[in-house]
């Protein structure tokens, strides 16, 4: 089966994101003074075969755990749906 | 003494690294990512630059370079290995130090004057200096904040690891002057074995006069300091190369070497090496210093 897998990494909530006050300091400028944090990350969408969804998951975590994300200061977010076949 | 340059894609520094050891009188040699061989180098140099494109994270994509195998194999015997700026972020990336670098508070990249005080002079790559004096060496980064846990930041202070902080030029604390942000000032620190430093700042490009300042230099004499009066531990090193090289009265066999232990740890093997210009097929770089610690003069230069 051909699934797509989409991985949020986000800096930890502990972690400090410049880029994130830049933004939220951007937003309010134009207006949009309801937003009260902002946080910048990575999205990163993988097409993949796998038998089961079960075992899709499991190789996207070991991706994760092993390049994808920085355990120092990232956390990750895996969302997996099946392809229609071409 | 040999010092192996490692260059990956991108990287940007490995000719100023090359450049401060013919400074100080010894030879170099560059090591391509793809290789693992490390060429009996007595301390490995991780320079700065932008490896890979710093594609995903800066550092996340050399750290599964084959030549990093070899490098992790090396520290772990005990091997001398400095990153400078982007080795930093391979070293931490590669698990060798703890932490992470970050986006500069500021967003921007920064390429200025740091000033630096040293924090431990009991690291190789910092006997030479005293502990508490201020040395000034640039940095050229957009991604040097350092940030750890509060318990790994504890632990480093504790251990006495943190080998520099940014400060004020009088040796105050950096506080809004702080180039990136850095977590605890932190511009430098060493793993537990005290054999690996990862440092933003770049001490090659303050290695002559006229690039504005000498700083730099205390490192790498540090280094030849640490590597000569110890012997190294280069676990890569071949008989035959330690074997043509005379050794000096007083420093012990050297049989203690060869056999395939590469990976048992922290193995010396005195090294008396000498590896002139000519005998690494390279025509003389600049004339190196006339007088160096140690009373020996050498000239090396590195592949261009």
């Amino acid at each position: 089966m051909r699934f797509l897998a989409e991985v949020v990494v986000s800096l930890k909530p502990v972690v400090n994101d410049p880029q994130g006050l830049t933004v939220r300091a951007g937003l309010h400028q134009l207006g949009f003074t309801e937003v009260s944090d902002v946080r910048v990350g990575k999205h990163i969408s993988l097409e993949m075969e796998a038998d089961t969804e079960e075992g899709a998951r499991r190789r996207v975590t070991e991706m994760c755990e092993k390049l994808l994300r920085n355990p120092v200061i990232e956390d990750y977010a895996i969302q997996l749906r099946v392809l229609e076949p071409r | 003494m040999k010092f192996g340059i490692a260059v990956f894609p991108g990287t940007w520094s490995d000719r100023d690294c090359a450049r401060a050891v013919e400074v100080l009188g010894h030879s170099s040699v560059y090591l391509w990512h793809r290789d693992r061989d490390l060429q009996g180098a007595d301390c490995v140099i991780l320079p700065g630059g932008f490896s890979y494109g710093d594609h995903l994270r800066t550092g996340a994509v050399a750290r599964f370079a084959p030549l990093m195998d070899s490098v992790q194999e090396f520290a772990a015997a005990g091997g001398l290995v400095i990153g400078i700026c982007n080795g930093f972020q391979i070293l931490c990336e590669a698990h060798l130090l703890p932490g992470a670098l970050t986006r500069n508070a500021s967003l921007e990249f920064r390429c200025e004057t740091t000033w630096l005080r040293v924090e431990t002079a009991e690291t190789p790559f910092t006997r030479e200096c005293r502990a508490g004096e201020v040395l000034a060496i640039p940095i050229s980064h957009g991604e040097g904040r350092y940030v750890a846990d509060p318990e790994t930041l504890d632990r480093l202070d504790a251990e006495r690891r943190v080998a520099f902080r940014y400060v004020r030029p009088d040796g105050s604390p950096a506080g809004d002057a702080s180039p990136n942000g850095s977590m605890r000032d932190i511009a430098g620190i060493v793993n537990e074995t005290r054999n690996v430093l990862g440092m933003m700042p770049h001490p090659e490009r303050a290695a002559e006069a006229v690039l504005g300042g000498e700083d730099g230099m205390r490192l790498f004499r540090s280094i030849l300091g640490s590597v000569e009066e110890a012997g190294t531990f280069a676990p890569t090193v071949t008989p035959a190369a330690v074997g043509s090289a005379p050794a000096a009265p007083g420093r012990g066999p050297i049989s203690d070497r060869g056999g395939p232990g590469r990976r048992a740890p922290a193995r010396r093997v005195m090294k008396e090496t000498v590896h002139n210009a000519a005998a690494d097929g390279q025509g003389g770089g600049g004339p190196g210093p006339a007088g160096e610690p140690g009373g020996r003069r050498r000239r090396g230069a590195a592949p261009r």
